[in-house]
Protein backbone atom coordinates (compact mmCIF):
# COMPACT_ATOMS: atom_id res chain seq x y z
CA UNK A 1 0.00 0.00 0.00
CA UNK A 2 1.50 3.11 -0.97
CA UNK A 3 0.77 5.95 1.99
CA UNK A 4 1.36 8.79 -0.66
CA UNK A 5 -1.73 7.69 -3.49
CA UNK A 6 -4.06 6.17 -0.13
CA UNK A 7 -3.62 9.48 1.36
CA UNK A 8 -3.04 12.46 -0.56
CA UNK A 9 -2.02 15.91 0.28
CA UNK A 10 -4.64 18.67 0.67
CA UNK A 11 -3.75 22.20 1.56
CA UNK A 12 -6.18 23.84 3.68
CA UNK A 13 -7.36 27.42 3.78
CA UNK A 14 -9.04 29.16 6.56
CA UNK A 15 -11.85 31.77 6.99
CA UNK A 16 -11.56 34.03 10.60
CA UNK A 17 -14.60 35.34 12.26
CA UNK A 18 -13.57 38.98 11.11
CA UNK A 19 -11.69 37.72 7.68
CA UNK A 20 -13.80 37.87 4.33
CA UNK A 21 -11.29 35.70 2.00
CA UNK A 22 -10.00 32.34 3.28
CA UNK A 23 -6.09 31.57 3.82
CA UNK A 24 -3.75 29.59 3.51
CA UNK A 25 -2.94 28.02 6.81
CA UNK A 26 -1.08 24.73 6.30
CA UNK A 27 -1.72 21.42 4.44
CA UNK A 28 -2.18 17.88 6.00
CA UNK A 29 -2.88 13.88 4.82
CA UNK A 30 -6.14 12.63 4.41
CA UNK A 31 -7.80 10.08 2.66
CA UNK A 32 -11.14 12.00 1.74
CA UNK A 33 -12.33 15.19 1.50
CA UNK A 34 -14.60 14.45 4.42
CA UNK A 35 -11.87 13.58 6.22
CA UNK A 36 -9.53 16.51 5.48
CA UNK A 37 -12.07 18.63 6.94
CA UNK A 38 -12.38 16.88 10.29
CA UNK A 39 -8.50 16.67 9.98
CA UNK A 40 -8.17 20.39 9.36
CA UNK A 41 -10.81 21.05 12.00
CA UNK A 42 -8.46 19.34 14.42
CA UNK A 43 -4.84 20.88 13.45
CA UNK A 44 -5.88 24.24 12.33
CA UNK A 45 -8.92 25.67 14.32
CA UNK A 46 -7.98 24.37 18.10
CA UNK A 47 -7.75 28.15 19.46
CA UNK A 48 -10.23 29.77 17.50
CA UNK A 49 -8.70 30.13 14.50
CA UNK A 50 -11.59 30.29 12.02
CA UNK A 51 -15.24 29.58 11.00
CA UNK A 52 -15.14 27.97 8.12
CA UNK A 53 -12.68 25.46 6.36
CA UNK A 54 -11.53 25.02 2.26
CA UNK A 55 -9.39 21.79 1.65
CA UNK A 56 -8.03 21.38 -1.77
CA UNK A 57 -5.78 18.58 -3.23
CA UNK A 58 -2.81 19.78 -3.47
CA UNK A 59 -2.56 18.12 -6.77
CA UNK A 60 -5.14 20.50 -7.76
CA UNK A 61 -3.57 23.90 -6.63
CA UNK A 62 -1.20 25.39 -9.93
CA UNK A 63 1.12 27.83 -9.47
CA UNK A 64 3.37 30.32 -11.03
CA UNK A 65 6.94 28.90 -12.11
CA UNK A 66 9.56 31.18 -9.50
CA UNK A 67 12.01 31.22 -12.45
CA UNK A 68 8.98 32.94 -14.63
CA UNK A 69 8.37 35.63 -11.97
CA UNK A 70 10.29 37.97 -13.83
CA UNK A 71 8.43 38.31 -16.76
CA UNK A 72 5.13 37.80 -15.40
CA UNK A 73 5.19 40.63 -12.49
CA UNK A 74 8.17 42.88 -13.38
CA UNK A 75 6.27 44.92 -15.78
CA UNK A 76 3.41 45.73 -13.78
CA UNK A 77 6.13 47.62 -11.32
CA UNK A 78 6.41 50.69 -13.52
CA UNK A 79 2.88 51.08 -15.03
CA UNK A 80 1.64 54.33 -12.99
CA UNK A 81 -1.15 55.05 -15.23
CA UNK A 82 -2.74 51.75 -14.64
CA UNK A 83 -3.83 53.23 -11.32
CA UNK A 84 -6.62 55.25 -10.15
CA UNK A 85 -5.09 57.95 -8.66
CA UNK A 86 -5.09 61.10 -11.16
CA UNK A 87 -9.15 62.04 -10.13
CA UNK A 88 -9.78 65.23 -8.53
CA UNK A 89 -11.76 64.17 -5.65
CA UNK A 90 -14.73 66.63 -4.48
CA UNK A 91 -14.74 67.19 -0.73
CA UNK A 92 -17.36 65.27 -0.04
CA UNK A 93 -15.46 62.06 -1.25
CA UNK A 94 -12.49 62.91 0.66
CA UNK A 95 -12.47 60.04 2.36
CA UNK A 96 -12.66 57.43 -0.48
CA UNK B 1 -2.31 13.64 55.01
CA UNK B 2 -3.97 11.09 53.58
CA UNK B 3 -7.19 10.39 51.72
CA UNK B 4 -10.15 11.55 53.37
CA UNK B 5 -13.16 9.00 55.28
CA UNK B 6 -15.57 7.89 52.89
CA UNK B 7 -18.59 7.44 55.44
CA UNK B 8 -19.98 11.62 55.23
CA UNK B 9 -23.18 11.46 54.30
CA UNK B 10 -23.85 12.72 50.56
CA UNK B 11 -26.99 13.59 48.88
CA UNK B 12 -27.33 12.34 45.49
CA UNK B 13 -26.15 15.51 43.92
CA UNK B 14 -23.12 14.91 44.36
CA UNK B 15 -22.90 11.15 43.22
CA UNK B 16 -24.68 11.98 40.30
CA UNK B 17 -22.18 15.27 39.36
CA UNK B 18 -19.70 12.44 40.66
CA UNK B 19 -20.50 9.84 38.46
CA UNK B 20 -20.79 12.30 35.38
CA UNK B 21 -17.21 13.80 36.17
CA UNK B 22 -15.54 10.04 36.26
CA UNK B 23 -16.64 9.19 33.34
CA UNK B 24 -15.66 11.74 31.76
CA UNK B 25 -11.91 12.33 33.43
CA UNK B 26 -11.49 8.27 33.17
CA UNK B 27 -12.26 8.29 29.58
CA UNK B 28 -10.27 11.62 29.08
CA UNK B 29 -7.39 10.03 30.79
CA UNK B 30 -7.35 6.74 28.85
CA UNK B 31 -7.37 8.57 25.55
CA UNK B 32 -4.65 11.13 26.26
CA UNK B 33 -2.08 7.33 26.64
CA UNK B 34 -2.48 7.89 22.99
CA UNK B 35 -0.78 10.98 22.99
CA UNK B 36 3.01 11.14 21.00
CA UNK B 37 1.51 7.80 19.80
CA UNK B 38 -1.22 8.26 17.49
CA UNK B 39 -0.98 6.54 13.84
CA UNK B 40 -0.91 9.39 12.16
CA UNK B 41 -0.08 13.09 13.52
CA UNK B 42 -3.64 14.55 12.80
CA UNK B 43 -5.24 11.81 14.81
CA UNK B 44 -2.86 12.09 17.64
CA UNK B 45 -3.80 15.91 18.01
CA UNK B 46 -7.21 15.09 17.52
CA UNK B 47 -7.84 12.33 19.97
CA UNK B 48 -5.40 14.31 22.83
CA UNK B 49 -8.33 17.82 21.89
CA UNK B 50 -10.85 15.09 22.54
CA UNK B 51 -8.95 14.07 25.73
CA UNK B 52 -8.96 17.79 26.94
CA UNK B 53 -12.74 18.02 26.38
CA UNK B 54 -13.46 15.55 28.14
CA UNK B 55 -11.15 16.70 31.04
CA UNK B 56 -12.37 19.97 30.40
CA UNK B 57 -16.31 18.35 31.30
CA UNK B 58 -14.99 16.51 34.13
CA UNK B 59 -13.79 19.53 35.63
CA UNK B 60 -16.84 21.30 35.46
CA UNK B 61 -18.33 18.52 37.34
CA UNK B 62 -15.60 18.12 40.29
CA UNK B 63 -15.75 21.89 40.47
CA UNK B 64 -20.21 21.67 41.21
CA UNK B 65 -19.55 18.32 43.52
CA UNK B 66 -17.17 20.68 45.44
CA UNK B 67 -19.10 23.41 45.99
CA UNK B 68 -22.16 21.11 46.81
CA UNK B 69 -20.28 19.66 49.51
CA UNK B 70 -18.16 22.48 50.73
CA UNK B 71 -22.09 23.47 51.43
CA UNK B 72 -22.95 21.28 53.87
CA UNK B 73 -19.32 21.01 55.43
CA UNK B 74 -18.30 23.89 57.86
CA UNK B 75 -14.86 21.77 58.73
CA UNK B 76 -12.42 20.89 55.96
CA UNK B 77 -13.24 22.12 52.64
CA UNK B 78 -13.10 19.85 49.27
CA UNK B 79 -11.46 20.87 46.48
CA UNK B 80 -11.78 19.64 42.65
CA UNK B 81 -8.67 18.13 42.66
CA UNK B 82 -9.28 16.31 46.27
CA UNK B 83 -12.40 14.66 44.55
CA UNK B 84 -10.22 13.57 41.43
CA UNK B 85 -6.96 12.62 43.46
CA UNK B 86 -7.91 11.07 46.58
CA UNK B 87 -10.92 8.99 46.25
CA UNK B 88 -9.94 4.97 45.81
CA UNK B 89 -11.56 2.75 43.09
CA UNK B 90 -14.51 2.01 45.38
CA UNK B 91 -15.53 5.50 45.12
CA UNK B 92 -15.23 5.96 41.80
CA UNK B 93 -18.68 6.08 39.69
CA UNK B 94 -17.56 6.00 36.22
CA UNK B 95 -18.89 3.60 34.09
CA UNK B 96 -16.87 0.65 33.07
CA UNK B 97 -16.19 0.82 29.45
CA UNK B 98 -14.22 4.12 30.02
CA UNK B 99 -11.36 1.87 32.11
CA UNK B 100 -11.03 -0.48 29.57
CA UNK B 101 -7.26 -0.54 27.87
CA UNK B 102 -6.95 1.35 24.38
CA UNK B 103 -6.21 -1.56 22.77
CA UNK B 104 -5.28 -1.22 18.95
CA UNK B 105 -7.10 2.08 17.55
CA UNK B 106 -9.89 0.13 16.76
CA UNK B 107 -10.92 -0.82 20.35
CA UNK B 108 -9.85 2.94 21.36
CA UNK B 109 -12.76 3.97 18.25
CA UNK B 110 -14.86 1.79 19.35
CA UNK B 111 -15.18 3.02 22.76
CA UNK B 112 -14.74 6.76 22.36
CA UNK B 113 -17.94 5.88 19.90
CA UNK B 114 -20.37 4.12 22.17
CA UNK B 115 -19.02 6.52 25.09
CA UNK B 116 -19.87 9.89 23.29
CA UNK B 117 -23.35 8.61 21.98
CA UNK B 118 -24.06 7.65 25.35
CA UNK B 119 -23.06 11.63 26.15
CA UNK B 120 -24.99 13.22 23.43
CA UNK B 121 -28.29 11.47 24.14
CA UNK B 122 -27.44 12.26 27.70
CA UNK B 123 -26.51 15.81 28.00
CA UNK B 124 -29.52 16.48 25.51
CA UNK B 125 -31.80 15.60 27.61
CA UNK B 126 -29.78 17.05 31.15
CA UNK B 127 -30.04 20.71 29.26
CA UNK B 128 -33.12 20.37 31.06
CA UNK B 129 -32.65 19.35 34.59
CA UNK B 130 -34.05 21.78 37.13
CA UNK B 131 -30.39 22.38 38.28
CA UNK B 132 -29.21 25.58 36.57
CA UNK B 133 -25.76 24.55 36.73
CA UNK B 134 -26.18 20.81 36.12
CA UNK B 135 -27.69 22.33 32.76
CA UNK B 136 -25.03 25.00 31.77
CA UNK B 137 -22.27 22.06 32.04
CA UNK B 138 -25.00 19.86 29.69
CA UNK B 139 -24.91 22.89 27.53
CA UNK B 140 -21.59 23.36 26.89
CA UNK B 141 -20.18 19.65 26.92
CA UNK B 142 -23.04 18.78 24.37
CA UNK B 143 -21.21 20.98 21.33
CA UNK B 144 -17.94 19.23 22.11
CA UNK B 145 -20.03 15.80 22.60
CA UNK B 146 -21.39 16.73 19.37
CA UNK B 147 -18.00 16.56 17.68
CA UNK B 148 -16.86 13.56 19.08
CA UNK B 149 -19.36 11.33 18.22
CA UNK B 150 -19.09 12.41 14.51
CA UNK B 151 -15.40 11.74 14.70
CA UNK B 152 -15.26 8.52 15.91
CA UNK B 153 -18.48 7.59 14.09
CA UNK B 154 -16.90 8.49 10.94
CA UNK B 155 -13.80 6.26 12.34
CA UNK B 156 -15.91 2.95 13.06
CA UNK B 157 -16.92 3.36 9.04
CA UNK B 158 -13.39 3.81 7.91
CA UNK B 159 -12.38 0.74 10.01
CA UNK B 160 -15.14 -1.34 9.07
CA UNK B 161 -15.84 -0.84 5.84
CA UNK B 162 -11.62 -0.70 5.01
CA UNK B 163 -9.68 -3.53 4.71
CA UNK B 164 -9.83 -6.84 5.75
CA UNK B 165 -7.43 -6.45 8.39
CA UNK B 166 -9.23 -3.50 9.29
CA UNK B 167 -12.92 -4.69 9.57
CA UNK B 168 -11.54 -7.74 12.11
CA UNK B 169 -10.35 -5.17 14.22
CA UNK B 170 -13.48 -2.91 14.45
CA UNK B 171 -15.42 -6.49 14.23
CA UNK B 172 -13.43 -7.96 17.31
CA UNK B 173 -13.12 -4.70 19.18
CA UNK B 174 -17.33 -4.51 19.03
CA UNK B 175 -17.57 -7.95 20.33
CA UNK B 176 -15.20 -7.23 23.43
CA UNK B 177 -16.69 -3.70 24.18
CA UNK B 178 -20.37 -4.89 23.65
CA UNK B 179 -21.06 -6.17 27.51
CA UNK B 180 -20.25 -3.20 29.30
CA UNK B 181 -22.76 -0.58 27.02
CA UNK B 182 -25.74 -2.27 28.89
CA UNK B 183 -25.39 -0.28 32.24
CA UNK B 184 -25.34 2.77 30.68
CA UNK B 185 -28.80 2.72 30.95
CA UNK B 186 -29.77 0.88 34.26
CA UNK B 187 -30.37 3.82 36.83
CA UNK B 188 -28.32 3.74 40.05
CA UNK B 189 -30.26 4.88 43.13
CA UNK B 190 -29.19 8.21 42.59
CA UNK B 191 -31.03 8.62 39.57
CA UNK B 192 -33.89 7.95 40.38
CA UNK B 193 -34.61 11.41 41.62
CA UNK B 194 -37.01 12.25 38.71
CA UNK B 195 -40.18 14.44 40.79
CA UNK B 196 -36.88 17.11 41.22
CA UNK B 197 -36.31 17.13 37.61
CA UNK B 198 -32.61 17.62 38.39
CA UNK B 199 -31.63 13.99 36.84
CA UNK B 200 -32.45 12.50 33.64
CA UNK B 201 -33.81 9.18 33.18
CA UNK B 202 -31.03 6.86 31.70
CA UNK B 203 -33.53 4.06 30.33
CA UNK B 204 -35.30 6.78 28.02
CA UNK B 205 -32.43 7.04 25.99
CA UNK B 206 -31.81 3.26 25.13
CA UNK B 207 -33.45 3.44 22.20
CA UNK B 208 -31.91 6.72 20.50
CA UNK B 209 -28.69 5.45 21.00
CA UNK B 210 -29.23 1.71 19.96
CA UNK B 211 -30.66 3.70 16.66
CA UNK B 212 -27.11 5.70 16.18
CA UNK B 213 -25.25 2.58 16.96
CA UNK B 214 -26.78 0.15 14.95
CA UNK B 215 -27.09 3.36 11.92
CA UNK B 216 -23.27 2.96 11.72
CA UNK B 217 -22.45 -0.11 12.32
CA UNK B 218 -25.02 -1.21 9.32
CA UNK B 219 -22.97 2.02 7.16
CA UNK B 220 -20.35 0.51 8.10
CA UNK B 221 -20.68 -3.30 7.24
CA UNK B 222 -20.34 -4.43 11.04
CA UNK B 223 -22.88 -6.83 12.44
CA UNK B 224 -24.54 -5.40 15.55
CA UNK B 225 -23.82 -8.07 18.74
CA UNK B 226 -26.42 -9.99 19.74
CA UNK B 227 -27.82 -9.26 23.54
CA UNK B 228 -25.59 -10.85 25.79
CA UNK B 229 -24.84 -10.89 29.55
CA UNK B 230 -24.22 -7.34 30.30
CA UNK B 231 -21.53 -6.39 33.02
CA UNK B 232 -22.60 -3.45 35.44
CA UNK B 233 -21.52 -2.28 38.89
CA UNK B 234 -19.23 0.95 37.88
CA UNK B 235 -22.03 3.26 39.64
CA UNK B 236 -21.88 1.71 42.78
CA UNK B 237 -17.99 1.86 43.25
CA UNK B 238 -17.34 -1.48 41.64
CA UNK B 239 -14.75 -1.75 39.04
CA UNK B 240 -12.94 -4.23 36.52
CA UNK B 241 -9.02 -4.42 37.64
CA UNK B 242 -7.94 -2.09 35.32
CA UNK B 243 -9.16 1.32 37.33
CA UNK B 244 -6.83 0.46 39.72
CA UNK B 245 -3.72 0.90 37.56
CA UNK B 246 -5.36 3.43 36.05
CA UNK B 247 -5.93 5.46 39.59
CA UNK B 248 -2.63 4.10 40.70
CA UNK B 249 -0.17 6.11 37.93
CA UNK B 250 -3.10 9.57 37.92
CA UNK B 251 -3.06 9.94 41.37
CA UNK B 252 0.79 9.16 42.16
CA UNK B 253 1.96 12.40 42.75
CA UNK B 254 -0.60 13.79 44.23
CA UNK B 255 -0.60 10.76 47.27
CA UNK B 256 3.16 11.07 47.75
CA UNK B 257 3.77 14.60 47.42
CA UNK B 258 0.57 16.24 49.14
CA UNK B 259 -0.68 19.36 48.20
CA UNK B 260 2.19 19.43 45.36
CA UNK B 261 1.65 22.33 42.76
CA UNK B 262 3.47 23.31 39.55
Amino acid sequence: MDPQKEEPLWEVFIRSRQGLEHKHAGSLHAADAQMAIENARDVYTRRMEGVSIWVVESKYIHSTNPDEAESFFEPANDKIYRHPTFYDLPDELKYM
Amino acid sequence: MHSKPTNIDRNYLVDYTLHLADSSLIMGHRLSEWTGHGPMLEQDIAISNIALDLIGQARNFYQYAADIENSKNTEKKVTEDDLAYLRDTFEFKNLLITELPNGDWAQTIGKMFFFSAWQFYFYQKLIYSSDKQVSAIAEKSLKEVTYHVKWSGDWVMRLGDGTEESRERMDAAIDYLWPYTGEMFVPAQFELNHEQQVTIDVRSIKKNWLDKVKGVLAEATLTVPEDAWMQSGSKKGVHTEHLGYILAEMQYMQRTYPGLEW
